[in-house]
């Protein structure tokens, strides 16, 4: 951990697995949607989420995240009342999500295009997070470094494909991932890179046959949008 | 590179101010400049001062256990009936003033948990009131303060449910005790045992919390680590060291914490949670959630 994982975050409280991260869950879940503040979204809280999350403010804290607050914004404990002025209807569930983390929950969206976005993210302590699903695959990216979000067939080229173009760009990637739900199907890559990856990259990337979606979310200054808002498989 | 023992950061501490030793482990950790890291620093205890500036005593927590205390602890702190005396008794004050802010969902700056969020500006605000130094002057602490729990989440734990409370507010003790005493004028060597000797007298501490919540025992825990902050670093200021190398004691308390029960690390079952009251509390929340 790093000596700002040590001192901060700055943040409403009272818990930083239960109010910080789930502000940074619902920011996670906006970036990802990609079209600012969802017209509706429906929130499933699973494990202590679910047991404790009200007194948490872990409810108040997710919307907070949707609207896209930070985790210090004093307008935290009022969020119910800022998504009913924004227009923004939100639904909560209880449920346990069998196998997952205990500080888990499910954001389903639907943005004002119609676009719909599905994520489940785990609060990992100290106000940590990570994505463990997005709509329907299994994927584990925390946000923390430049993220770029390809999905795409799975079929061969698409890994030399997106190398190649971040070489291009001049950038460096330090992990990357592969996920896909079955051979030849719908498949993801995550790649977190050292810095930000330039608008033409994105754009290269977009233009590529059986490449069906491309979002980056910068570590600092939130998301660029999503030109093929091609969904993924809903399993 | 993070500092990895308190014995890497007394042997460095030998040759140079400890203060240049952990600006330049940050850089390299995060890839900033000594500026950048600095600017980032005073940010940061900036935060702590707003969060001092808002507390309101006429909150109460989602539960109703939490609010108004740390008013009721400044009034009679300066009552001058005090046990602890004055200072202490703003001491006092200003820990549970931090806690309650917490636990209705004011801001706060984690350090190094929200749970625990109290116990550093409690041992440092009233020292800079009372010495009179400037936020930069407090700023070197800070750093002080965030190697130390550096290293104890390297060696052992920050999370509550990994190892207790000891964890917590073992560790924020631990930095509050290392701050003081570098802030006082000790060695890099004082410094180190100063934060051992805190986590000695906090070891065990199990995370209890009622109903799951931060607020009891949470809250008033922060009153008793900030206290321990301060007597362990005048043990270390007046040449007393702990008698176990200081990096074997924050060994031991990863040792501890890993033998303790499940439902002592912050399960919200055991302890002050199992009682029958916690288990009312616990009862009515429950019943009360849509």
């Amino acid at each position: 951990m790093n000596l700002f994982d040590i001192l901060g975050p700055v943040m409403v409280g009272p818990s930083s697995s239960h109010t910080a991260g789930a502000v940074r869950i619902g920011r996670m879940a906006r970036r990802l949607l990609g079209e600012g503040t969802p017209q509706a979204a429906k929130i499933t809280l699973s494990g202590s989420f679910a047991a404790t999350g009200q007194g948490h403010g872990t409810d108040r804290a997710l919307v907070a995240g949707l609207l896209g607050m930070q985790t210090d914004d004093a307008r935290i404990p009022v969020s119910f009342a800022i998504a009913k002025e924004c227009g923004m209807r939100c639904t909560f569930a209880r449920k346990n999500l069998s196998g997952e983390h205990p500080n888990t929950a499910k954001l389903e969206l639907t943005g004002k295009s119609g676009k719909s976005l599905s994520m489940i993210a785990s609060s990992l302590g100290g106000g940590r997070i990570m994505v463990v699903e997005m709509n329907g695959l299994r994927v584990s990216f925390s946000g923390d470094l430049p993220t770029l979000i390809v999905q795409n067939r799975d079929q061969p080229g698409h890994v030399r494909d997106v190398s190649g173009v971040l070489a291009a760009g001049g950038v460096n990637i330090a992990t990357l991932h592969l996920y896909r739900d079955y051979p030849g199907g719908s498949a993801v890559m995550i790649i977190e890179t050292d810095k930000t990856v330039p608008e033409e990259s994105l754009d290269t990337l977009r233009a590529i046959r059986g490449i069906t979606g491309v979002t980056f979310v910068s570590a600092e200054t939130g998301m660029m949008p999503v030109a093929s808002p091609t969904k993924i498989s809903e399993s | 590179m993070a500092i990895e023992s308190l014995a890497a950061l007394t042997e460095a501490g030998k040759h140079e101010d400890l203060f240049d030793v952990i600006v330049r482990s940050d850089c390299v950790d995060r890839g900033v400049t000594p500026g950048e890291s600095i600017a980032q620093m005073t940010a940061l205890y900036g935060a702590i001062r707003r969060a001092q500036e808002g507390y309101d005593a006429g909150l109460r927590s989602h539960s109703g256990m939490v609010g108004g205390d740390g008013a009721r602890m400044r009034a009679y702190a300066s009552s001058g009936r005090t046990i602890c005396g004055e200072y202490i008794g703003s001491v006092l004050a200003q820990a549970l003033e931090m806690g309650e802010s917490n636990a209705c969902m004011k801001c706060i700056v984690a350090a190094p948990t929200a749970g625990s969020c109290g116990v550093l500006p409690a041992v440092l605000l009233p020292y800079q009131q009372r010495e009179g130094l400037s936020d930069t002057e407090m700023v070197p602490a800070m750093y002080v303060a965030g190697a130390i729990g550096q290293v104890i989440a390297q060696k052992a734990s920050i999370a509550g449910a990994a190892g207790g409370c000891q964890a917590e507010i073992g560790t924020a003790s631990a930095m509050g005790a290392a701050a003081l005493c570098y802030l006082a004028g000790g060695s890099a060597e004082a410094v180190c045992h100063a934060a051992a000797m805190a986590i000695k007298s906090l070891l065990g501490l199990v995370c209890d919390p009622i109903a799951g919540l931060v607020e009891v025992p949470c809250v008033k825990r922060n009153a008793a680590g900030a206290m321990i902050a301060m007597s362990s670093a005048d043990l270390a200021l007046a040449g007393i060291r702990s008698a176990v190398p200081p990096d074997e004691v924050i060994d031991a308390m990863r040792e501890v914490g890993d033998k303790m029960d499940v439902s002592l690390r912050e399960t919200g079952l055991g302890g002050m949670a199992a009682t029958p009251f916690g288990q009312a509390v616990s009862e009515k929340m429950n019943s009360t959630e849509p």
